[in-house]
Parts: structure tokens; sequence; C-alpha cells
């Protein structure tokens, strides 16, 4: 693997796309679409989102015109890998019933994806699914398949949000593994070009089809500058302490009603978070009965049925329902995967209509832990 | 593991008015394991997990199941040679060899004495290794008993108990909660252990008698149930706190649980 970073042009993109494709990859990247920054099969290098910029706050999320041509000075949208990835609905199986049983078969063959501008966030929340979906007893077919074939291009953050806390949870703003090849982007007087350098033999391998010129200490220096003061940049911090013993510590705090009160339990931030995996089945069946299929589809905590059994549902409140998405993502997780389950994207804060922000959540219990730790006596 | 896997229905029988015991033929799988469960599809319908309850190998399930639901209900309506397909084995089952030298007491709500069908099995198969076997049943009425004929036949060999919530017309035996059976358990309780399954609220109150019986929570296994859409760790959905139950249960020391059951709506 090249150490030395080298410089692509952003004219080279086109061919960037090119060449993944030559090597049969679909490429999907940014581009802008219902007024945000989406995830799409790109046809070509055009339809990345040049110019454009976002702002985000608690429930907020708007899209404005930038003074330069950065395609990646925005940050992570509502869409994550875990979209392409870990799609919203796939095919398990289907079966037919023969003469002497039922012939089954297995889900189809994914594309090969190519991600481009996947966020060092991205990066980490893929290194999540990995433990969750991939390096357990039965590693998930569908997540599983995608993953082996997936190329990544990876790009720095330069352009953090007002939501962004991936600084206090391990997961950026620099891309350190996980990608085929990552770039930072630099758009300035000196032009609009990307300081690249290849994460995997692959990538090495599409960089020698690109025309990469040496990066040069200046070009390398303006990058790791960009880079750090993004860094600086991020104000937003999860509590410095083991959260997974704040959230155990904190099950029965008074907390859990208070943000109960405002949230609406839609699982917006489920289904916007990178690591959200949870799914439910759904057989269907045509009109003989002679053929049926599984589908699986993207499931949430907030969801009331998602914790039915017989005779109803064991989490029926919407504080309990809070505390099992806080508690896994912060706590839980921890137990079961080895990691946390928060990459600190801020995506669910930008996505909650009710603006609620898991980071003065997290601040809440942790105050709520300190008085109750100070009372001499339990009231 | 993502395909069900085409068994035949051999034999139906009828257990109690909504329950059926059906035994499964179809090509090998890993072994099942007592405690371990199955997840069966009734094709077009759904899936859903099911403890062993007889067989685990050689491409024989035994399973027992209480018509409860859409998916339990094509089950419980599939008869000898229809298909169902089977996934598994999955999850943690009954920790048999910390019974081995010691007294074990079984204590089975209703469906539960499925799971612990196997278990009771495997002790009186293998006497020698095992102390005393307590078997106490609890069940709604006399009518709602599983498995008359295995309990005349573990009678001969263990201690077994039975009693009904509600009695009907001949019954002469005992009435109400399972839990006033454990002070007759014939165990040495500092060196029994015990296996529970039936509801929630029941093991709870199962566990406390056993404790003040002077059986330690360590030593008690409960086997715990959770929506199930997966049985591989890949749904989320039977999550209870820090722990995955068709990964880490469903059957999990009482001193681990106990503090999760505690918590309202966990
Ligand atoms: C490890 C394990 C072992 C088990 N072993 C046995 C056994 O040996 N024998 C036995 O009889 N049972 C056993 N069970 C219980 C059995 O799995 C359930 O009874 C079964 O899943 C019910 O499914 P159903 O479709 O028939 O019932 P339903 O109640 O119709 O369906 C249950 C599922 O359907 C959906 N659903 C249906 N209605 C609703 C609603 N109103 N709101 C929301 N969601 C709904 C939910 O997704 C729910 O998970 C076991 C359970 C577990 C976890
Ligand atoms: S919990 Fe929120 S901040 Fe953390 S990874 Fe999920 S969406 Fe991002
Ligand atoms: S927070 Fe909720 S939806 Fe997300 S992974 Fe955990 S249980 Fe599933
Ligand atoms: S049943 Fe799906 S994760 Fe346990």
């Amino acid at each position: 693997m090249p150490e030395s970073a080298g410089l692509l042009d952003a004219t080279e993109l086109p061919r960037l796309f090119d060449a993944l494709r030559e090597r049969g990859y679909t490429v999907v990247g940014p581009t802008v679409r219902d007024g945000a920054i989406m995830l799409a099969e790109l046809g070509s290098a055009a339809e990345l989102p040049y110019g454009w910029g976002v702002v985000t706050g608690a429930g907020r999320y708007r899209l404005h015109r930038r003074s330069d041509t950065a395609a990646f000075a925005n940050s992570a949208g509502p869409q994550s890998i875990k979209d392409i990835l870990h799609p919203p609905r796939a095919r398990l199986w289907s079966a037919d019933r023969t003469a002497d049983g039922v012939t089954t078969t297995g889900p189809d063959r994914p594309p090969r994806y190519a991600v481009i501008g996947a966020r060092p966030c991205d990066l980490a929340a893929m290194a999540v699914l990995d433990r969750v979906l991939s390096a357990g007893a039965y590693p998930e077919p569908i997540y599983t398949a995608r993953r082996d074939g997936v190329f990544v291009v990876a790009v720095d953050c330069t352009e953090p949000a007002a939501t962004c806390f991936c600084t206090s949870m391990g997961g950026g703003p620099a891309a350190t593994g996980g990608f085929d090849l990552a770039m930072t982007e630099l758009a300035d007087a000196d032009g609009h070009r990307f300081v690249v350098r290849a994460g995997s033999p692959a990538g090495a391998e599409v960089l020698s089809a690109l025309c990469v010129r040496a990066a040069g200490p200046r070009a390398e220096s303006e990058a790791r500058a960009a880079v750090a003061a993004a860094a600086d940049a991020i104000t937003r911090s999860m509590p410095d302490e083991s959260l997974p013993d704040l959230l155990t510590g904190a099950r029965e705090s008074p907390h859990w009603a208070d943000v109960a009160d405002r949230c609406l339990t839609c699982g917006n931030c489920t289904m916007v978070c990178p690591t959200c995996f949870c799914t439910t089945t759904e057989d269907v069946a045509d009109l003989t009965g002679e053929h049926a299929e599984r589908w699986r589809r993207w499931d949430s905590c907030f969801d009331l049925d998602f914790s039915y059994v017989h005779g109803g549902s064991v989490r029926r409140s919407g504080e309990s329902r809070y505390r099992q998405w806080m508690s896994h993502k912060l706590g839980n997780w921890q137990a079961q995967f080895g990691s946390s389950g928060c990459v600190g994207c801020g995506r669910c804060i930008a996505w909650c209509p009710a603006g609620i922000d898991i980071t003065e959540e997290a601040a809440a219990l942790s105050a709520w832990r300190r008085s109750e730790r100070a009372q001499p006596c339990p009231p | 593991m993502t395909e069900p896997v085409p068994y035949r229905v051999t034999t139906r029988e009828a257990e109690t008015a909504d329950t059926v015991t059906i035994e499964l033929a179809g090509p090998v799988l890993p072994e099942f394991r007592p405690g371990q469960f199955a997840m069966l599809t009734a094709y077009g319908i759904g899936e859903v997990p099911i403890s062993l309850s007889g067989g685990g190998s050689g491409g024989r399930l035994v399973h027992t199941l209480r018509n409860v639901g859409a998916v339990t209900a094509a089950l419980y309506a599939a008869g000898p040679g229809e298909v169902v397909g089977v996934r598994g084995p999955f999850g943690v089952g009954w920790d048999l060899a910390s019974a081995r030298g010691h007294d074990v007491v079984i204590v089975a709500g209703g469906i539960g004495l499925a799971p612990l069908r196997p278990v009771v099995a495997a002790l009186l198969a293998r006497p020698a290794d095992f102390g005393r076997v307590s078997v106490l049943i609890g069940a709604r009425t006399p009518a709602d008993l599983l498995f008359p004929a295995d309990l005349r036949r573990w009678g001969r060999h263990a201690q077994v108990e039975v009693i009904v919530d509600r009695p009907a017309d001949g019954w002469a035996g005992d009435v109400g909660l399972v839990t006033t059976l454990i002070p007759r358990a014939e165990v040495d309780p500092a060196a029994a252990v015990a296996f529970v399954c039936g509801p929630e609220v029941m093991m709870r109150f199962v566990a406390e008698a056993l404790r003040r019986r002077g059986i330690a929570e360590p030593a008690i296994g409960v086997s715990l149930e959770r929506d199930m859409k997966c049985g591989a760790g890949w749904c989320g959905h039977c999550q209870l706190g820090p722990l995955l139950l068709c990964r880490d249960g469903p059957v999990v020391r009482y001193d681990t649980v106990e503090p999760l059951l505690r918590v309202r709506e966990m």
C-alpha cells in the first residue's frame, strides 16, 4: 500500500467513476434529492453535490449554496452506508412446493457496490455492523454478501455539522481504516483537488488507473490542517465517563419520563442511525399457496409491536422504549457486541422532529446520577 | 441458517384443547440439546421459536406447541405429511453439566413443561450421574396437563407432583400455585440445582420460593421468552438489557437476569 499521498484533480473524478464501473462496481454516492443529500446510484460524477453545504441542529437539516465547488463539504445526510449494506427491504428466500416437498432459493446475489464519499462515521458504523451482523456465530447473509463485495471511497470530514460528536466517540473526523481509498477535499485558490491515499490493494490498483500526482508537502499539510480544524470545530460531546455504567445506573431514573414527554416514538432516530440494525420479517404467499417468500425489513425498538409476545408488548410506555434505544446504543451494545452502538454521527439529533439530542439526554442522566450519589441516604 | 430446511410432520398428537405435539423428520441438522429451540416456519404464514420437546438428533425433532396466534395456529393444524420449515438449533440450553452429582428440582408452568421434558428424560436416562429428581408441575386445569403418560413413567423414578389452578370434577390432587409444591420437593437444597420454565411472573415467584427453600439463585436456571424474529442474533427483537436471548439464552442463570426482570418494561 502506498504510504505517500497522491493528488487527484477534481476533473479526474469522472475517471474514478469509470474505473470503478470497469471493475464491475455499481457506483453509489451522495447527490441532492428532496432537499437533502441522499445516497443514490450515480450515473456520473456530475451528480455529486458540488457546491452544496448543510446546516444542521436539533430537529434541523437545511441545504445551502456554498461559495466554492466542494462536493463533500457537507456532513452526514439522512442516509448512511447502512442503507447500502443493510438495505431497508430484502428478500431472504423464496420457496416453491414440489411433488416431494419444498424447494428453497436463498437471497439474490447482490451487486458489488462502490460507495463514494463514505464518512469516517460511516466507516466506524460499518465496523460496528461487521461485529453485529458478520462476526457472530451466524453471519447475516445479506449484509455479509454486500459487505464482502464493497469498495469504499471515504472522504475525511472538513465541514462537520453542529450535530456531530464523532470526536467523542472515536469515529472521526479523519478516516483511519476500513476504506479502499480515502480522500481529503481541498477547494481553494489552488483549485479543487483531493489528497488521496489507498487503504487496500484494491484501492491502490484503482488509483493506478487514474492520473495521480504526488501531493507534495504543501497539499498534504493543507489537508491535515483542514481535518484538524474540523476536529476543533466539533463542540458536542458525550459525558466523559463510562457510558455503559451510566446507562445501567440510570435504569430507574425519573429522567426517562421527561424524555418521554417530548419523544413522539416515531423511530426516525433508528432509521437514520447508521448502526441500528433491527429488522422484522414478513412472509408472503401467492394465492395458490404454492409459492412463499420471506422478506426482511428494518424495524425499530420505538414501535409498540417490536417487543410483542403473546399477551402484549413488553415495552408499552414511551419512556421504556426511549430507554431501550439509548441504553442499547450507549450501554448494552458493549455487552452484546464489544463496542459502542453510537459513532457520534449526530443523525438522530438532526432528524428528530422533536429535536431530542442524545448528548443532552446523556448529560442529564449523568447529572441525575451525580445528584443521586450526593444523597447521604436513600429517600 | 437463513433458509428453513423442509421437514415433514410424521405424527401429530393432541395434548390438550389447544396444544399438540408434532414429530418432524427431515435432513440431519446439528444436534438440538434440551432447552435449545428451532425456528419453525409455516410456509407463507411466518416463523416462530419453538423449543425442543423431544428427539433432537438424526433428523428427528419433537415439538409441543400451543395455538395462540397466526403462526402457531398453522403449525397446530399441520398434519402428517405436511411440510414445516426448520432452522436451528439455536440458543443456550439447560446446563445439565451443572446438575451432575446434584439433586435436581424441575418446576414447570403450563407449556413450560415442553422444554423441560427432554431434561427429565436425560436425567432419568443416567440416574447414576444425578441425585434425586423432583418434578413440580403447575397447570391451569386438569385438562391442561401435558404428557400424562410421561408423568406416570417419570413417577416410578422421580418425585412428580402436580397442582392445578382450577380443579375439575374428579380431581383429587392439589389446587393452587406451583410455588406451594416447592417446600415438598424431596431434595437437599444445599446441593440442588433447579430448572424452571413457565410464564415470567411464575418464574419470579418460583425463584423466590426456591431461594427461601435454600436453593441459591446461581443454581437456578430459567428459560425466558421474548419476541424472536431470527433466532440468530440479527433482528434485535429478543433483547433483555445486555442479553440477546436467542444467543445468550433462552436458558439463563437466574442470578444474571433477576436484576433485569426487576426493572419494569425492560
Ligand atoms: C425460545 C422460545 C421457545 C418457545 N418455545 C415454545 C414451545 O415449545 N411451545 C410453544 O407453544 N410456544 C413456545 N414459544 C412461544 C411461541 O414462540 C409463541 O407462542 C409464538 O411466537 C406465537 O406466534 P403466533 O404467530 O402464533 O402468535 P401471535 O401472537 O399472533 O404472533 C406473534 C408475533 O406476531 C406478531 N403479532 C401478532 N399479533 C400482534 C399484535 N397484536 N401486535 C403486535 N404484533 C403482533 C408479532 O410480531 C409477534 O411476534 C417459545 C418462545 C421462545 C422465545
Ligand atoms: S445514536 Fe445518533 S449519533 Fe449515535 S450513531 Fe446513531 S444516529 Fe449517530
Ligand atoms: S436502538 Fe433500537 S432499533 Fe437500534 S439497534 Fe438497538 S434495539 Fe435496534
Ligand atoms: S431473535 Fe433475532 S436477535 Fe435474537
